[in-house]
Parts: C-alpha cells; structure tokens; sequence
C-alpha cells in the first residue's frame, strides 16, 4: 500500500507516459455532502483492447518485461477498503480513464500527500506531455494546465523549467491549501 | 515571499533567467530514475525531486533526467543510473540524501560512489 493518494496518482500516470499519451487529465472531487472522493485519471495514450483490459486488474498482468503488473492492482484494493470501487474505460487508439471512489471520511483513506511533488516530477521529465488537473471541493475548485502555464511562462524546455519547479511546487500547495481551508 | 498567483512565478523566472545566464556547464550526462511501482512505493519520487533539484541549484546544463519503469531489481529501489562518457551506472537503495551526493561526486566531479553501486556497464 502507498502512503499518500499522490504516489497511486503518479504511478498512473506513469503507466499514461508509457502508453505514449500526450495530453493526462487528474482530477479530484470531493463532496462532504455525499462523503464521496472521486479520483480520476484520463489519457489519450494508445488504450487497451478488451482482452487486456479484462486482464489489467490482475497483478500477475503486466505488458512490460516482468513478472507482475502491481499500480492498478494496488489501486483498486484500496477502493474496495474504503469502500469505493475502480472502474477502467479505454478504447485501442483513443486512451484510457481510471476512475477510483472512496468514502471521504473512511480511516483507511491515505493523505492526499505531496500532489505538487507527483505533478512537477512528471513535468519535469516530460515537458511535452499537456498535464491538466482540477482540485474540486463542494463549492470550491481551482485548476492548471502545464501548457497554457509553460506559454504564459515562456518555459520552453528543461533548462527554462528546472530554475523555477520550486516555486511553481510551492505555488499549487498554496492553491491546494486554498482550497482545504475552502477558499 | 509567499507565490500565489501566476504573475509571481512570472517575476521569479524572469529572475532566474537572469541568473542562469551568466554561467555555463560542461557536463553530458543522462540520470535515468526508475519510477515502476516499486520504485516509487520505496520513495523514488522523492529521490527524482531531490535531482532537480540540485541539478537546478548547481545550474547544471546540459544534464537530462528522465524516468524508467520497473527494471526488476524491485528490492534494490529507488534505483537511479547515471550515464556518463560513455559509461552507465546503476545505483541502489537510494534516498533523497545520498541522490544529492552522486550530482555532486559523480555528476559534477566524476567520482563514482562505490559502495551505493549496483552494476556498472561500459
């Protein structure tokens, strides 16, 4: 089991990377009315077809040279425990959406944990896939968009980049703090 | 100072544009992190995060880092190897700390740490 909601959220996106996405959509939903977290995940990488997604939630599945495929198995087992569920959408050729409910309020629920740390380590090493993420909570919401901030920026590359991830880290966990004290 | 708008960060990369300009690197370097799932439930991300930056304090040029998957020394991670005239190093059982110290040993005085190695290929 991971320790923070933010490790499962890049191991996701890792497997988008690896599917040759090049634009990843996260988004966080959190309803205190319905006690609901929702996570989801969506690329347009390359998909699964319906035998490999009839596979995906094995742990002894994996497309890589290996013996065991463990991101979504871990996922999924830490829906069920908080009362949630996972359901996987992917079409070959047009992308994947993994979406995770939780209970909000259940013991077992990790800490969201360092989300501008999973989303910068992802930018960083990989400036031209598009991330977008949207926080929503009840009445609140913020978002960003790495291309739209790389343009705004004038961020070009890894060396454009690299001098200001710090403060871009520290400027969405202001937003994130933001939005928790429901700013 | 505290960042909370768009704006801010746009004032400190013009800052840091400044800065970066004025120095020059030498190396060529390739720092490959392996973030599977294995490596990123053993702390691989913070390993990679701990990279950038000193990478971006040192205002080292010309090194890329990128990311692997699993490579199946799942016991062994984080797992970082660093490619480096022509010879590629494969170290284990890292932290944040110890990353630190193979940018300014091996990345930037090309002293490879030993005892932290896993495999080493030329």
């Amino acid at each position: 089991m991971m320790k923070e909601l933010a490790l499962h959220i890049l191991d996701i996106m890792e497997n988008s990377i690896r599917a040759k996405a090049s634009k990843i959509s996260v988004s966080l939903v959190e309803d205190s009315q319905s006690n609901q977290f929702i996570l989801t995940i969506q690329d347009n990488g390359k998909g699964m077809d319906q035998e490999v997604l009839a596979r995906v939630k094995d742990p002894f599945f994996t497309e890589q040279n290996k013996k065991v495929g463990m991101g979504i198995p871990l996922l999924e087992q830490l829906t069920s425990l908080c009362g949630g569920e996972l359901t996987i959408d992917s079409q070959p050729g047009k992308g994947t959406s993994i979406r995770a409910t939780f209970q909000r309020n259940h013991i077992d629920l990790p800490p969201l944990g360092n989300l501008p740390e999973t989303l910068m380590v992802v930018y960083a090493s990989h400036p031209e896939i598009e991330i977008e993420y949207e926080h929503v909570k009840d009445n609140c919401r913020w978002s960003f968009n790495t291309k739209k901030m790389s343009q705004e920026l004038g961020l070009q590359g890894p060396q454009d980049i690299l001098p200001v991830l710090q403060s871009i880290k520290e400027w969405i966990q202001y937003q994130e703090n933001q939005i928790q004290e429901g700013v | 100072m505290k960042i909370t708008s768009i704006d801010d960060l746009k004032r400190i990369k013009e800052e840091a544009q400044k800065n970066t300009m004025l120095r020059e690197g030498t190396a060529d370097v390739k720092i490959v992190v392996c973030m599977g799932t294995c490596g990123i439930a053993a702390g691989a991300r913070q390993v990679m995060s701990s990279i950038l930056d000193e990478i971006s304090k040192r205002n080292l040029k010309n090194v890329i880092v990128t990311q692997a998957g699993c490579i199946g020394l799942c016991d062994r991670e984080p797992l970082i190897s660093v490619e480096k005239s022509g010879e590629k190093v494969l170290y284990g059982d890292l932290s944040p700390d110890k990353a630190r110290q193979i940018i300014s040993s091996h990345v930037v005085n090309g002293q490879i740490i030993g005892e932290w190695v896993v495999h080493t290929e030329r």
